[in-house]
């Protein structure tokens, strides 16, 4: 179904071609996972399917790649369009219309359909993807996983053989996740419909993969094999196949359900070695005044254009605590995070930051005691340059000059001073930053979603540099999707649902009782309460 | 739950022609009796038959913004002065001298309530315009009417609904950007501010549009069918020679001399270029999903606007002092029996835009 013969493209303005002897076949119906680290050219791959890569980006293509025996090099992306549907990484900005029923229907508009025709594919992707419910709602009102959703049906009304997805779980929870991907899985089993996705996140969907097609590393021809074999030998893995690596089973197990029936005996060595595992554990939970700890909410209420965002909301941080902020899209993690730095003004109850009302002291004081990377750390990013935006850090922190510099070298080496910071990848971008934010030295520590776009080698970075950051007294807060960082990481959880917490305790006792939020040892190793490989391994040593 | 589209929205224009048509009604009079009906009428159709949307949430802004012109247009008559002659001063104001070279200007000095009353009429007539541009825009959003225009002009109408969409986006760039300053400890508020967050919001809506770009591309956005050589030429020469019939009409109507040519050629120019664009159609393979339709129902709201518009025309030849009550010496209004009821056909909406059940 995709074919590519040889292909190599070269942007323009770089020596390296991004792409080099990519030469594989993509059979008809089935779902093939595209995995590899960060900036090894996923995108582009994908981007060549459609042909906007290179009729849209620019650069060279050499080889070819035919798709349903189209040549791309003949065809057009407009032309493609009735056998190629793209979904790019950010649903929002894929959108052309404003309501769910006209994005639908805008794909089969193009194309010059009958009205007649339209009308019943419309009505058909509707139930199909479980949107009929929300068919007049403006596209902005609707959760990451119901625009995602909206996005997919857009490009399936005109009924394409080929469905390309770049990241389409990234940005969701794990319940909106497993509800995009039960709808693609549906579309490979029901109408035969070629998948083929790029994802960071592959404990989500490696399991529901019929091949891998791994990208190793930058410039490196692609290998195209069953998961179990490609994940022999990948650099990306999920925690399951690496529990799989560590306990030599062969063929590695793809799925929780494969690994727990061969985890008798390891189940049966773990509870030999250790009676119980040892989870990070908290620090000492210091009866100090509450003036002296970090941040403190007690009985926050946020009212946002008439909706009640956090209902009654206490929060108390300690130092050195690190707590994961987890629940739905939308169930008020950013919003109890803007309060902490005074971006939203509590409606109700107090919130206080080392001991100062967020909202009410000035910016300057109060960087000092707490700091917040965003979602898109490159809201914070201002200068051209990495030595520019660290000399302003310092300026603005009030810091000795060359303390963020300082920062930056730790915690990524090897960035020049002259890069701009859009030319840094995802996680590069992250650390800086984070590097920005520390300038400061703020003993509260938020970040808004930190690990979205990051590969695991990124993620086992920012997870060491946090674990440091904790030990040297910060406490950090974190909002995340990822199940797997707040296993690594967060002494607490705090569960939100509909603006309230719903669960609060440490990790382990909160993670392992929920299905959606358990990571993937907790699930295999039940009910031995593990959370990570990190930890099975310190026990088998 | 009940389908709200089940019940099919009117066309879009028709809603448009019903606004204009009470707009113009307006521009016909200065009775603040009869401005006040037609914002009652407008106000009570656009609360029964607004639909659900965002769009139809702009309707309270329209209604600030007439009262922000209102409240100018009085606000420069207290401190610019009047011309209207009045002998009822309110209040005097301290006069401000002013060089000779600004003869003619005043500021300060006597409030007569005959200007104070010109005044508020003269505002309250483009405050009913405005607030009928608003009831328009609430009751059929912009974008709607965009997509009922020619297959030809189809890939501008996109073009202009993308543009539609872009402010509010830029607008929360705009405000996330200076959230974002507060957190590197710099001001989130004042002139500097913004002017620093200027670029980075640039960059994203540069990013977006091509993002976008992309995304339409892929989509067919563009996808043109084969059109036979000579239907394009004809094509070219109709819409071109239209325009300039159309241009050359105009200038004949305006000017003394050209009288006699002046209409014909403007119609004819009309006709050429209406029938270059529906040729020009042709190349766009492009179908409409659910077209609003000319139902019986949405031609009659149309009417009801237009014999607004008409009758308080003729109302307005036929007695101007009605619709127009002076203002020196000071009298109460009257209400002028017949264009009133003429004000209440624009109600018809309300009572028929929805199908009996």
């Amino acid at each position: 179904m995709i074919r590519f013969e040889n292909v190599s493209v070269t942007y323009d303005g770089v020596a390296e071609p991004t792409l080099r002897d990519v030469d594989f076949t993509v059979p008809e119906g089935e779902l093939v996972l595209l995995a590899g680290p960060s900036g090894v050219g996923k995108s582009t791959l994908l981007g060549a399917v459609s042909g906007l890569v290179p009729h849209f980006t620019g650069g060279v293509l050499r080889g070819r790649v035919t798709v349903a025996g189209r040549d791309t090099r003949t065809h057009k992306p407009r032309e493609l369009a009735d056998v190629v549907g793209t979904v790019g990484q950010d649903p929002l900005s894929h959108f052309v219309t404003d309501t769910v029923e006209d994005e639908l229907a805008y794909g089969m508009e193009s194309l010059g359909l009958p009205p007649a025709v339209m009308r019943r594919r419309v009505e058909e992707t509707l139930d199909l993807l479980g949107l009929a419910g929300l068919r007049d709602r403006p596209l902005a009102t609707l959760s990451g996983g119901q625009q995602q959703r909206v996005a997919i049906g857009s490009v399936l009304t005109p009924h394409p053989r080929v469905l390309v997805l770049d990241e389409p779980t990234s940005a969701l929870d794990p319940a909106a996740a497993e509800e995009v991907l039960a709808v693609l899985l549906r579309l490979v089993h029901d109408l035969g419909t070629t998948v083929l996705l790029a994802e960071h996140r592959l404990e989500r969907v490696l399991q529901y993969a019929d091949q891998v097609a791994l990208l190793p590393a930058a410039g490196a021809a692609p290998l195209l094999g069953a998961p179990a074999d490609v994940m022999a030998v990948s650099p990306v893995f999920p925690p399951v196949v690496d529990l799989g690596r560590l306990a030599g089973w062969s063929p590695l197990p793809l799925t929780v359900r494969d690994a727990r029936r061969r985890a008798a005996d390891l189940r049966e060595r773990l509870a030999a070695v250790a009676s119980s595992p040892s989870s990070p554990s908290a620090p000492s939970a210091s009866s100090a005044a509450s003036s002296a700890s970090p941040a403190e909410a007690r009985s926050l209420g946020v009212r946002r254009g008439g909706v009640q965002a956090l209902r009654d909301v206490s929060l108390t941080v300690a130092p050195g605590e690190t707590i994961a902020l987890m629940g739905r899209n939308g169930a008020g993690k950013s919003t109890l995070l803007n309060a902490f730095v005074g971006l939203v003004v509590p409606s109700a109850g107090t919130v206080r930051v080392g001991g100062a009302v967020p909202h009410r002291t000035s910016p300057r004081d109060l960087v000092r005691r707490v700091g917040l990377v965003p979602q898109e750390p490159r809201d914070l990013l201002y200068a051209d340059t990495v030595a520019a935006e660290c000399a302003a850090a310092d300026r603005d922190a009030r810091a000795t000059p060359g303390a963020c510099r300082a920062l930056v070298s730790e915690l990524l080496p090897g960035i020049a001073d002259d890069t701009h910071p859009r030319d840094l990848s995802e996680g590069q971008r992250l650390t800086l930053a984070l590097a920005v934010v520390l300038a400061a030295r703020p003993p509260l520590l938020l970040l808004d979603e930190p690990t979205r776009g990051l590969d695991y080698a990124a993620k086992a970075r920012l997870v060491a540099v946090l674990r440091g950051l904790a030990a040297a007294g910060h406490a950090i807060v974190l909002a995340t999707h990822d199940v797997e960082l707040a296993a690594e990481l967060a002494h607490r959880v705090v569960l939100l649902a509909e603006g309230e917490v719903i669960a609060d305790g440490p990790t382990a006792e909160v993670v392992v009782s929920s299905p959606s939020f358990a990571p993937q040892v907790t699930k295999i190793l039940a009910p031995q309460e593990w959370l990570t490989v990190a930890q099975v391994r310190r026990a088998l040593r | 739950m009940a389908d709200r589209r089940s019940q099919p929205q009117l066309h879009p224009g028709a809603w448009w022609l019903w606004a204009l048509g009470l707009g113009a009604a307006a521009t016909r009079t200065t009775n603040p009796l009869l401005l006040g009906l037609l914002l009652t009428v407008s106000a009570y159709v656009v609360t029964v038959c607004r639909p659900d949307t965002p769009w139809s949430r702009s309707y309270s802004a329209f209604l600030k913004l007439a009262l922000a012109v209102l409240v100018v247009r009085l606000v420069f008559v207290v401190v610019l002065g009047s011309p209207i002659p009045g002998t009822h001063v309110l209040v005097t104001l301290p006069e401000v001298p002013l060089p000779h070279w600004a003869q003619g200007i005043r500021l300060g000095g006597a409030v007569t309530a005959e200007g104070l009353l010109f005044a508020l009429y003269d505002g309250l007539r483009l405050a009913t315009l405005l607030v009928c541009v608003g009831a328009a825009n609430a009751l059929a959003s912009p974008s709607r009417l965009l997509k009922a225009l020619p297959g030809a002009l189809y890939e501008t109408g996109v073009a202009v609904v993308v543009a539609l969409t872009f402010a509010p986006n830029l607008i929360a760039d705009v405000h996330r950007l200076r959230a974002a300053r507060r957190l590197r400890g710099r001001p989130d508020r004042g002139l500097r501010g913004l002017l620093q967050v200027g670029l980075p919001v640039l960059e994203g809506a540069l990013e977006r549009s091509v993002a976008l770009a992309a995304a339409m591309d892929a989509r067919g956005y563009g996808r043109t069918a084969d059109v036979p050589a000579p239907v394009r030429r004809t094509t070219a020469v109709l819409t071109l020679g239209g325009l300039l019939g159309v241009c050359a009409g105009t200038y004949g109507l305006l000017t003394a001399a050209g009288g006699t040519y002046g209409l014909p050629v403007l119609l004819a120019g009309a006709v050429a270029a209406l029938a270059g664009l529906r040729l020009g159609g042709r190349r766009s393979a492009r179908t409409r999903y659910r077209p609003d339709r000319w139902t019986p129902r949405a031609c009659l709201t149309a009417a009801s606007g237009v014999a607004v518009a008409a009758l308080l025309i003729m109302a307005a030849t036929a007695d101007p002092a009605a619709l127009n009550p002076g203002v020196v010496p000071l009298t109460a209004p009257a209400l002028p029996l017949w264009p009133a009821a003429a004000v209440l056909v624009a109600l018809l909406p309300a009572f028929v835009h929805k199908e009996p059940s």
